[in-house]
C-alpha cells in the first residue's frame, strides 16, 4: 500500500469517527440544554453548542470539499459570542429569581421546570 | 508526499478536535454545577474547534481559505474566554449558588445593583433582591 492509498483511506476513516464523536457531543448539550436546571446552564449549552457547530462546519469543509462554509463558521461564532455576551447581561440585569433550583437539588432529576422559564419565554 | 503527510495529520487533528468535543460535551452533561460545566464547556470545546478548523486550513488547497480557517481560530480563542467569563461573572453576581462539594470560594459577593446601573432592569425591584 502505498503512502497516499494509506492516507486517503485514513481519512475518511478519521472522517467517519469525527463525524459520530460531533453528533454524541450535539446530543449530550442538547440533553443539557433541555434539562437545564438554570438559565445560565442553557446559555452554556448554547455556546457549546455553537462551538460544537463549528467543528462540525470544519469536518463537513474537509468531508465534502465545500470549504466555503468556513465563512459561515465565522459568522456562527460572531453570533453566538454577541447571543452569549446578552444573555449575560440579560441574566445581571434579571437578578436572581425566587423559584431558581438551587444546587442541592440537581443534577439529573430535576428537569427544571422552575419559574425561572417563564422568564425565558416571555 | 508532503500532501499526504498534511492528510494523515488532518486526519489526526480531527480525531482529537472531535474527542476533545465530545469530552466537553460529557462533562457538561455529568459535572455537578454550572461553573465545572462552564470549565468543561469553554475550555475543551474551545480547542477542540480550534483543532478541527486547524484541519481544515490543511487540508484545503486555495491560500485564502487556509487564512480564513487560521483567523477563524484566533477569533474563537479571542470570544470563547471573555463570553465564559462575563457568563461567570453574571451567574456569580446574580447569586447561583455553587456545588456543595466546594471547598473555596474566594470572590467577595459582588454588587449587581452599583454595577448595572447603564442597562434598564426588566422590571422594578428585579435588581434589588440580591442574596448577600
Amino acid at each position: 500500500m502505498t503512502l497516499h492509498a494509506f492516507a486517503g483511506l485514513f481519512l475518511d476513516l478519521s472522517l467517519a469517527i469525527s463525524l459520530g464523536l460531533l453528533a454524541l457531543a450535539f446530543l449530550l448539550t442538547t440533553i443539557r440544554i433541555i434539562l437545564g436546571p438554570t438559565l445560565p446552564d442553557r446559555v452554556l449549552g448554547l455556546d457549546m453548542l455553537t462551538s460544537v457547530a463549528i467543528g462540525f462546519i470544519a469536518v463537513i469543509g474537509i468531508d465534502t470539499g465545500f470549504t466555503l462554509y468556513v465563512d459561515i463558521a465565522i459568522a456562527l461564532g460572531l453570533v453566538g459570542f454577541l447571543a452569549t455576551v446578552a444573555f449575560a447581561r440579560f441574566i445581571l440585569a434579571r437578578g436572581k429569581t425566587g423559584g431558581d433550583p438551587d444546587v442541592e437539588e440537581l443534577p439529573l432529576e430535576n428537569p427544571g421546570r422552575g419559574p425561572q422559564n417563564e422568564g425565558i419565554s416571555s | 508526499m508532503i500532501a499526504d503527510i498534511g492528510t494523515i495529520v488532518a486526519g489526526l487533528l480531527i480525531i482529537a478536535g472531535s474527542i476533545f468535543a465530545a469530552i466537553a460535551a460529557l462533562g457538561i452533561i455529568r459535572l455537578p454545577d454550572l461553573y465545572t460545566r462552564m470549565h468543561a464547556a469553554s475550555k475543551a470545546g474551545s480547542v477542540g474547534s480550534g483543532m478541527m478548523l486547524i484541519a481544515l486550513a490543511i487540508m484545503s488547497d486555495a491560500l485564502p481559505e487556509t487564512l480564513r480557517a487560521i483567523a477563524a481560530v484566533f477569533f474563537f480563542l479571542l470570544t470563547a474566554p471573555i463570553s465564559a467569563h462575563l457568563l461567570a461573572k453574571a451567574a456569580y453576581a446574580v447569586g447561583y449558588s455553587m456545588w456543595e462539594g466546594s471547598v473555596l470560594d474566594e470572590m467577595p459577593p459582588l454588587d449587581v445593583d452599583e454595577k448595572d446601573t447603564a442597562t434598564p432592569a426588566p422590571e422594578d425591584g428585579a435588581m434589588a433582591e440580591r442574596p448577600t
